[in-house]
């Protein structure tokens, strides 16, 4: 009511006029009802909020030393290496190839030092191969980058450098250190951005 | 105003109220459901399912398209949290269109919930000097770094606090979140926000049909109308299912992160435990459970 009243100009208020004001006791009841209704709902928003499903049994995969990981990014028909290799004569002497000129154009990995068979074994083309003699498969080439990237290494394990897909609480696939670093030339390639946002329009 | 703002007007408004009574009773019941609906929080499970299936229909009928809405609530013992890779960043922006296209947000109008912002090195950051415009032939600049921005799922909300009518509140599991059919389109929780994370339906929204999402959350991605105030939910009917935010899984160079900050075997706890992990704005006390750090 008074709302109303304050846009009345003065003429229409004269003193004389008495307001006629609703009863005090009727107010204070309105007031009380808006009191309950407004606490009603707040136990209700906080039930509410205690209304949670209740925890699942965590399903996070056994602990082993193996991840699953995407499929290594061959180039189609490359793999596999034994394909050709088994007819050729295995030669560990460091020289340019004839061959393999998608590698060696840009081979830059710690150029100085390095060559292929620091990561390929002789023999046995098929497999990758640890500094201490070991094989590995091409699933687990993570291992041969952690023996000189270490540390990189221990947070890809848990997730950190890198990247894992699937389920945050549960089976996560994990790509390969290979799928982002060419490990002949692993320096990360720059990227074509997607477009800008649009220029804000004024709006009236 | 004028002066004569008298009685007479008084009573025009009156009956323009009236007026406006009687064409809400002569159009379709579910106006007027929509109008009654309570707050989504003291509804019961019974009023919850009616309420999914009207807006399945709704969809239905408004987009020729099924669409799954869900309501699932939040799951005891979790708690969102959610950490940003600033020395892996490039900048490269497939995050803010990954979001869109999860998230049904407008095209045109564009509302983008990510905003990518590139700074200088030698600055830091620095908002005032930001740059959200960027767009060179490669991505990342030499001598810059850049700083995606959506909301950041405050545990000290301000944009909570201020709404007049409790359309936007934190869930159990730490989302903040906006019940689009309960907000009145007042923006106090926009000029809340210290983020700018929060964005406002000027127009109706438009999505090309076959871009629609209709895997939807009632709290999150379902479609908007004008009027209404949108955000990032964290995907939340992607992680109430266990998956991933969509702008996690698209980031080409693994710089986003996701997890329970509840669960100690978490990536996300791996973070706060052993890198450098820092948070936007921190004098403001809005406690952000979106952080940022130096995975160097
Ligand atoms: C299409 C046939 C072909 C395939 C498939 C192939 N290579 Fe070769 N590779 C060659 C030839 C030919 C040479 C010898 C080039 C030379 O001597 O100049 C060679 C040489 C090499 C060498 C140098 C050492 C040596 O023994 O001569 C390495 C290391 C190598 N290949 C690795 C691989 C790996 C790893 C794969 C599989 C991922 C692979 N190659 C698949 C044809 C092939
Ligand atoms: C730092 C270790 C390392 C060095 C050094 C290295 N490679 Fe590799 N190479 C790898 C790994 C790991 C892969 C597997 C990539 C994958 O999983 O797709 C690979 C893959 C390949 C492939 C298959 C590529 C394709 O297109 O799919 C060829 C061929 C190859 N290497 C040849 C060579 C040759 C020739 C050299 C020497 C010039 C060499 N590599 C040096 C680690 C190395
Ligand atoms: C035998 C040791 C060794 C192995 C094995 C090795 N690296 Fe390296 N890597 C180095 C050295 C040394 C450097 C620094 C020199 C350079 O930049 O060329 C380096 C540099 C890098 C860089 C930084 C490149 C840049 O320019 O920013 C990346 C990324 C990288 N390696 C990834 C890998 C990956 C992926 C693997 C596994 C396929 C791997 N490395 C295996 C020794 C190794
Ligand atoms: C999701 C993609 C991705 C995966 C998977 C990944 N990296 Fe990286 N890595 C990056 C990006 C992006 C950078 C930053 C490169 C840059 O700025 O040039 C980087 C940088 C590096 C560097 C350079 C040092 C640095 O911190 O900038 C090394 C070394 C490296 N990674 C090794 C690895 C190894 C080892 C693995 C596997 C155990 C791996 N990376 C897996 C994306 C990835």
């Amino acid at each position: 009511m008074n709302l109303i009243y304050n846009h009345i100009p003065d003429r229409c208020c004269s003193p004389q006029r008495k307001q006629k004001s609703p009863h005090p006791l009727l107010l204070r009841s309105i007031f009380l009802i808006i009191v309950l209704v407004i606490a009603a709902c707040h136990t209700r928003e906080k039930r509410y909020n205690q209304h949670v499903l209740p925890a699942e049994a965590p399903t996070s995969p056994e602990q082993t030393e193996e991840f699953a990981v995407e499929a290594p990014p061959f180039t189609e028909g490359i793999f596999p290496c034994s394909d050709c290799h088994n007819e050729l004569e295995p030669n560990p002497t460091r020289r340019e190839l004839d061959w393999h000129e998608e590698v060696t154009s840009i081979f830059d990995h710690d150029k100085e030092n390095r060559w292929c068979l620091d990561c390929h074994d002789l023999n046995n083309r098929d497999s990758l191969r640890l500094a201490s003699g070991k094989l590995l498969s091409f699933e687990e080439s993570y291992k041969l980058c952690g023996q000189c990237h270490g540390e990189k290494l221990r947070d890809w394990r848990v997730g950190v450098h890198g990247k894992r897909t699937g389920q945050w609480n549960g089976q996560k696939h994990y790509l390969l250190c290979v799928h982002c670093h060419n490990p002949h030339a692993p320096k990360f390639e720059p990227l074509t951005p997607e477009p800008p946002p649009l220029p804000q329009k004024i709006s009236k | 105003m004028k002066k004569d703002n008298s009685r007479r007007s008084f009573l025009k408004n009156i009956a323009l109220a009236a007026g406006s009574a009687i064409a809400l009773s002569s159009c379709d019941m579910k106006a007027i459901d929509n109008f009654l609906q309570k707050n989504f929080r003291t509804l019961s499970k019974d009023e919850v399912d009616d309420i999914i299936a009207s807006l399945q229909q709704e969809y239905k009928e408004k987009y020729g398209k099924e669409f799954t809405v869900s309501a699932k609530p939040a799951t005891d013992g979790i708690l969102f949290g959610y950490a940003l890779d600033l020395s892996r960043c490039i900048g490269c922006r497939r995050c803010v269109y990954a979001c869109v296209e999860e998230n049904n947000q407008s095209r045109d109008p564009q509302i983008h919930w990510i905003q990518v912002l590139q700074m200088e090195k030698e600055k830091g950051i620095d908002f005032a000097d930001s740059n959200i415009h960027y767009n060179p032939e490669k991505v990342p600049e030499e001598g810059h770094f850049y700083l995606p921005v959506q909301c950041q799922q405050c545990r000290n909300p301000q944009c909570t606090t201020v709404c007049p009518v409790k359309a936007t509140w934190q869930e159990p599991d730490g989302i903040v979140v906006v019940d689009y059919n309960w907000c009145i389109g007042c923006r106090y929780c926009m000029a809340a926000c210290p983020y700018g994370a929060r964005h406002f339906n000027w127009a109706e929204p438009s999505v090309p049909d076959d871009e629609l999402n209709t895997n939807v959350h009632y709290l999150g991605n379902r479609p908007r109308m004008k009027g209404v105030v949108e955000k990032c939910t964290f995907c939340i009917q992607r992680v109430r299912e266990g998956r991933y935010p969509a702008c996690v899984e698209v980031c080409p160079v693994g710089a986003r992160k996701f997890g329970n900050l509840l669960d100690p075997e978490s990536e996300i706890r791996y973070i706060l435990e052993n890198k450098r992990v820092l948070v936007l704005k921190q004098e403001l006390n809005t406690q952000p459970k979106f952080y940022y750090f130096f995975g160097v």
